[in-house]
């Protein structure tokens, strides 16, 4: 392809990424604005191949589009049984009197300034010759990483403690929402036509995870598209009224959900333990270790996943199913 | 810098400024969380903008490896928030 096509292709995408945008926040009805959101991150994904960031486009097709949009869903799902807060906070925006419209203006203008830094620090960036030490680095130590994908070999290797603090804010994330209550009650079981669906569907989804985690090592993919992509056969299973989805019980769910980052700990534990820096792997052994690491943070990432779709820890069997609508159990809800 | 870098991240910059209002003016909650999303998803662009390097060329892996954590992390703030405003909307009803 040309320059000039490709000019046109990226003024194309840009603006259908900037209306998805604007529609999607401009847009009064809940449901409409996420699904104005997903789509919005589905043309995000085709922008972030156009930028050669294959890694980049599959988490964002499977996270930032796909998971965000079905907790969002289920989010205005629940809502349509609290219709009088729902309204209540609809009609917030339409408050005119002057002091509102002041603090409208305010508020548009601060954003225009934080956009107009973000430009001028952009602009004064491309004064200068890009620094690129440290993807030189990068590509240098390449070698001792234990893997050839350079997006898995600095998120697993050369800045692993990031990755072990992004599982521990996963590992916060999913305890937060326990504490804040019990699970909905399931959805209706599915019809023929969806139950046939999953049955092809789930086994598909849990495959094609660990087609994802394997091939990280050397090309697009890795723990989180895969644990993202497992997550998906759990949103089926739940979506298809399976009480269950796949998730274990009681203790093992808990040690599940702490399993990304406690293997991670472990390992870095481990090895500072045997005379090497904190997560600094061996070379021979590093591609192993971080297959291993990738393999339980992929299972735990599922697990998070799954219990945020289904939004609190899921109940034991036997317990009575309330009324759909998110009513928290009678009483004292989610304080036990 | 390249028309494309320059190109996506001034799209970029924008993105941001529009999810920064909605977050700060809208009165819906999931309104708020969703603008919050487009929000990072503009500081996203931005980072994978700055870490193109033109067509053929190997971009810098670094930013990518960022903004991989910080789709994850948007995502857990987002169902927390929701987990949150679920709460906050059962309290409510109780009144």
């Amino acid at each position: 392809m040309n320059s000039t096509s490709l000019l046109v292709f990226d003024v194309l995408l840009l603006v259908s990424i900037l209306s998805l945008a604007w529609a999607s926040l401009a847009t009064r009805d809940a449901r409409n604005s996420v699904i104005l959101f997903m789509a919005f991150g589905l043309v995000l994904a085709v922008a972030w191949s156009r930028l050669m960031a294959p890694d980049v486009a599959l988490a964002e097709a499977a996270i930032g589009s796909g998971l965000s949009g079905a907790l969002l869903l289920a989010a205005v799902y629940r809502s349509r049984g609290q219709q009088p807060a729902a309204q209540q906070q609809s009609t917030g925006e339409h408050n005119t009197s002057a002091a509102t419209v002041a603090a409208r203006w305010a508020v548009t203008l601060l954003s225009a300034a934080v956009a107009g830094v973000l430009a001028w620090a952009l602009l004064h960036a491309s004064g200068s010759a890009p620094h690129d030490t440290l993807p030189l680095a990068i590509a240098a130590n390449l070698d001792a990483s234990g893997v050839s994908n350079p997006v898995t070999a600095v998120l697993l290797n050369f800045r692993a403690y990031d990755t072990l603090l992004e599982l521990a804010v996963l590992l916060t994330a999913v305890l937060g929402i326990f504490a804040l209550g019990p699970a909905a009650a399931g959805y209706r079981p599915a019809g023929p036509v969806f139950a046939g669906l999953t049955r092809w569907l789930v086994p598909l989804l849990i495959l094609a995870a660990g087609y994802l985690l394997w091939a990280g090592a050397h090309a697009p993919g890795g723990a989180f598209q895969a644990g993202a992509t497992l997550a998906a056969a759990g949103v089926v299973l739940r979506l298809a009224g399976r009480q269950h989805i796949g998730l274990p019980a009681g203790g093992t769910l808990r040690v599940l959900i702490a399993a990304g980052a406690g293997v991670f700990l472990t390992v870095g534990l481990v090895l500072f333990m045997t005379g090497r820096p904190f997560l600094g792997y061996p070379t021979a052994w590093a591609g192993t270790l971080i297959l291993l690491i990738e393999s339980a943070a992929m299972l735990a990432i599922a697990a998070t996943l799954v219990l945020a779709f289904v939004g609190g820890r899921p109940q034991a069997a036997g317990t009575p199913a309330h009324t759909a609508g998110a009513k928290p159990v009678p009483g004292n809800p989610g304080k036990e | 810098m390249l028309t494309t870098q320059l190109l996506y991240g001034l799209a970029a910059c924008f993105i941001v400024a529009l999810g920064l209002r909605t977050a700060l003016l809208h009165a819906s909650l999931l309104h708020r969380v969703i603008a919050i999303n487009v929000m990072g998803a503009g500081v996203f662009m931005l980072l994978i903008a700055v870490a193109y390097r033109g067509p053929g060329q190997q971009p810098d892996p670094l930013p990518h490896a960022l903004v991989l954590t910080g789709i994850v992390v948007a995502v857990s703030a987002t169902a927390l928030a929701l987990a949150l405003a679920r709460r906050l909307a059962a309290e409510h009803d109780d009144d």
